[in-house]
């Protein structure tokens, strides 16, 4: 884009080139200035917008809704570029808040990224629509790892695609921890002992009474009344101990106030790409493995964007950015083919298979009943 | 008989707007709320109808937010008085009316960026590499703010004290100016006239500020959950929770009616207090 001022003859002549459609739109625009000057002022002016695009008929504005630091920044844009279909990122905390959204209706969501556990209750809820495989042109069943691929589909639909999978273990600073716990008992006594006061665990149902139910050598999964009370306990003692509790752990780790916290695959990544010394581990007693699916939402009001958008992050070489960026592994194995060596054979990414054999996938029932809910809401309340 | 039914008619659609919000936006919210909170939860989360006082009898389960949010928000309010009302008295008696406006502006200016944004400010303020680093420089070891109640008094202070300057400041602006010269002339010491006058005259500006800032306080959660980092919890919080993370909508709109209950008693007595104050003080003074 030129930072001259452009002569109005030659905008003229630009402007009738644009409508003969002997120029593209995005030549016009940046030719003339207007890019900038339409970007600049249409955060202020939504009538600005981008409103027509040239590709697909697509317009407007698509609205997708998924994790904190869960996708590429350069992605968005670039979709954004290709289509003229501006995106509003939402950010959520937990599954749960994401079906309460739904289930209160009117989202105005087009695309989101619910987890494996939750697909079937909005399935059962007729919250997400089958996925019109016409729209998906990227995706490519045959190339997806099977061991992810069942939560999608429900009684022979597909409701939603993986996007990406992970572990849920815990990320210790080795700078201030001497002895790294080996299992989630470990975590929990170093957690009332010597790691006092410097520990966080997630403001999520799942994750947080799942640990407790495997420090007590129970399934993460436990829905069983005598387990779940015997976890609250574990959590209620805990408590005092803890620096906090919050699902956005990097800020207090990257600045020191936690030295250790439950983690997730993407999380660990991030931290210990940036901090050597943050290393991501797996309880030798097990926990939890994911995988994120995009879904669209029934009446979805930009549905076609959500299609596209959907499309567009499935493709592999798009995707690639997606796992580089957020360190996720991919369920896709062409995309695993573009992904640098390093990251592959990075264990945060790809955990050895004996710890990987003792992972569980979250269930469904987890979501939906009540006295998890009610005890992990205790829990904060105490 | 004509312009009596026109003035009729007039004040009715005056009051029309404010009359439609009234209705539509609270009082019929509320009803929704009443109801459900006599429901019981749906099994995926939500509200089923039902007629049941459980949910009431449940609010022990909460007790806790409810103690520390009925403990922090007056205790908030009371310290961002204390904060506020020097910097309005400065603002009102000793800076030049030149400058008063802008100097105004700058105690509201805070307002033109997030919320949220300071709050992470304040993060990285009160954790162990901000204040405390310092106290620790100056021998003060292991000194922890962030996820405390101190950090949310803090945050509290500093995100409500741009609503609480503004009424004191102007009851304090048309404070008349004689009678403080003829407190002199009586021989009142300046402290005196300040306890005497300056300071009951502007208590009707204390009294808004501090309605204000508790009624927001009351029902904040993300301080709290920002500076409290889970540690510190309010009844915002478990109404969050309540309605977004348990989906038990029945439990949630029994906690908001206790709440909406808890801020009409204490409104009602602070109120009392405060007017029966100040007119005990305008019937002195005739």
């Amino acid at each position: 884009m030129s930072n001259d001022t452009i002569k109005p003859q030659k905008f003229l002549e630009e402007l009738r080139r644009y409508e003969k459609g002997s120029v593209t739109r995005r030549h016009f625009l940046g030719v003339t200035g207007l890019g900038l000057a339409t970007s600049v002022m249409s955060a202020a002016v939504p009538g600005l917008q981008p409103r027509k695009a040239f590709a697909e008929g697509l317009s407007g504005t698509v609205n997708f809704t998924t994790w904190p630091n869960y996708f590429a920044q350069e992605n968005i844009d670039n979709f954004t570029k290709n289509t003229g279909v501006k995106v509003n990122v939402t950010i959520f905390g937990s599954n749960e808040e994401m079906l309460a959204k739904l289930q209160a209706g009117s989202t105005g969501w087009d695309l989101f990224v619910p987890t494996n556990y939750t697909i079937s209750t909005y399935k059962k809820l007729d919250l997400i629509e089958p996925l019109d495989m016409k729209l998906v042109p990227n995706y490519d069943a045959s190339t997806q790892d099977p061991q992810f691929t069942g939560p999608g589909t429900i009684d022979g639909t597909l409701y939603a695609i993986v996007k990406d999978w992970g572990t849920t273990g815990y990320v210790v600073d080795t700078r201030k921890v001497k002895k790294t716990p080996e299992t989630w008992k470990d975590f929990f006594d170093a957690a009332q002992g010597e790691l006092s006061g410097k520990v966080l665990v997630h403001d999520y149902q799942l994750t947080t009474i799942g640990g407790a139910l495997k420090a007590l050598g129970h399934s993460f999964n436990s829905v069983d009344a005598g387990e779940m009370a015997a976890a609250e306990k574990l959590l209620l003692a805990t408590k005092p101990h803890l620096f906090g509790i919050n699902s956005d752990y990097q800020p207090s780790m990257r600045n020191g106030d936690a030295v250790m916290s439950m983690c997730w695959t993407n999380d660990g990544a991030q931290l210990h790409r940036d901090i050597k010394e943050m290393e991501y581990r797996l309880g030798k007693d097990g926990g939890e493995i994911w995988a994120d699916h995009y879904a669209i939402p029934k009446g979805a009001p930009n549905r076609a964007a959500g299609y596209a958008l959907m499309d567009y992050l499935l493709t592999p070489e798009i995707n690639a950015k997606e796992v580089k960026s957020n360190g996720a592994p991919s369920s896709d194995s062409r995309v695993n083919a573009m992904v640098p060596k390093e990251m592959l054979e990075n264990p945060i990414l790809y955990p050895a298979k004996e710890l990987l054999s003792k992972l569980e996938f979250g269930a469904a029932e987890t979501l939906t009943n009540p006295v998890r809910a009610e005890i992990m809401a205790r829990f904060k309340a105490a | 008989m004509n312009d009596a039914k026109h003035s009729r008619t007039l004040t009715a659609l005056l009051l029309a707007p404010a009359g439609v919000f009234f209705v539509f936006l609270l009082v019929l919210p509320l009803l929704v709320m009443l109801v459900y909170s006599f429901g019981v939860r749906a099994p995926e989360g939500g509200y089923q109808a039902a007629f049941t006082f459980d949910n009431y009898l449940n609010l022990p389960a909460r007790g806790k937010a409810f103690t520390n949010t009925l403990l922090l928000a007056p205790l908030a309010t009371a310290l961002t008085v204390l904060f506020a009302y020097p910097m309005a008295y400065f603002l009102a008696v000793k800076v030049s009316p030149r400058w008063r406006n802008a100097m105004l502006v700058l105690v509201v200016a805070p307002f033109w960026t997030s919320q949220l944004l300071r709050y992470y400010a304040w993060m990285m303020i009160l954790g162990s590499k901000g204040i405390p680093s310092w106290l620790e420089w100056i021998g003060i070891a292991d000194v922890r703010l962030l996820n405390t109640p101190y950090a949310v008094l803090i945050g509290a202070v500093y995100g409500f004290l741009p609503l609480m300057v503004p009424p004191i400041f102007v009851s304090l602006e048309k404070l008349d100016k004689r009678l403080l010269e003829a407190s002199a002339d009586l021989g009142s010491k300046p402290w005196q006239s300040f306890l005497q006058i300056t300071l009951p005259l502007s208590l009707p500006g204390v009294a808004t500020g501090s309605m204000l800032v508790f009624i927001l306080l009351m029902g904040d959660y993300i301080l709290p959950q920002f500076l409290g980092g889970g540690k510190v919890y309010f009844i915002g919080n478990a109404l969050v929770d309540l309605f977004l993370q348990s989906r038990n909508w029945p439990f949630g709109a029994a906690v908001s009616i206790a709440l909406v209950i808890i801020m009409f008693v204490t409104m009602y007595f602070y109120m009392r207090f405060v007017l029966g104050k100040t007119d005990q003080r305008r019937v002195a003074m005739v």
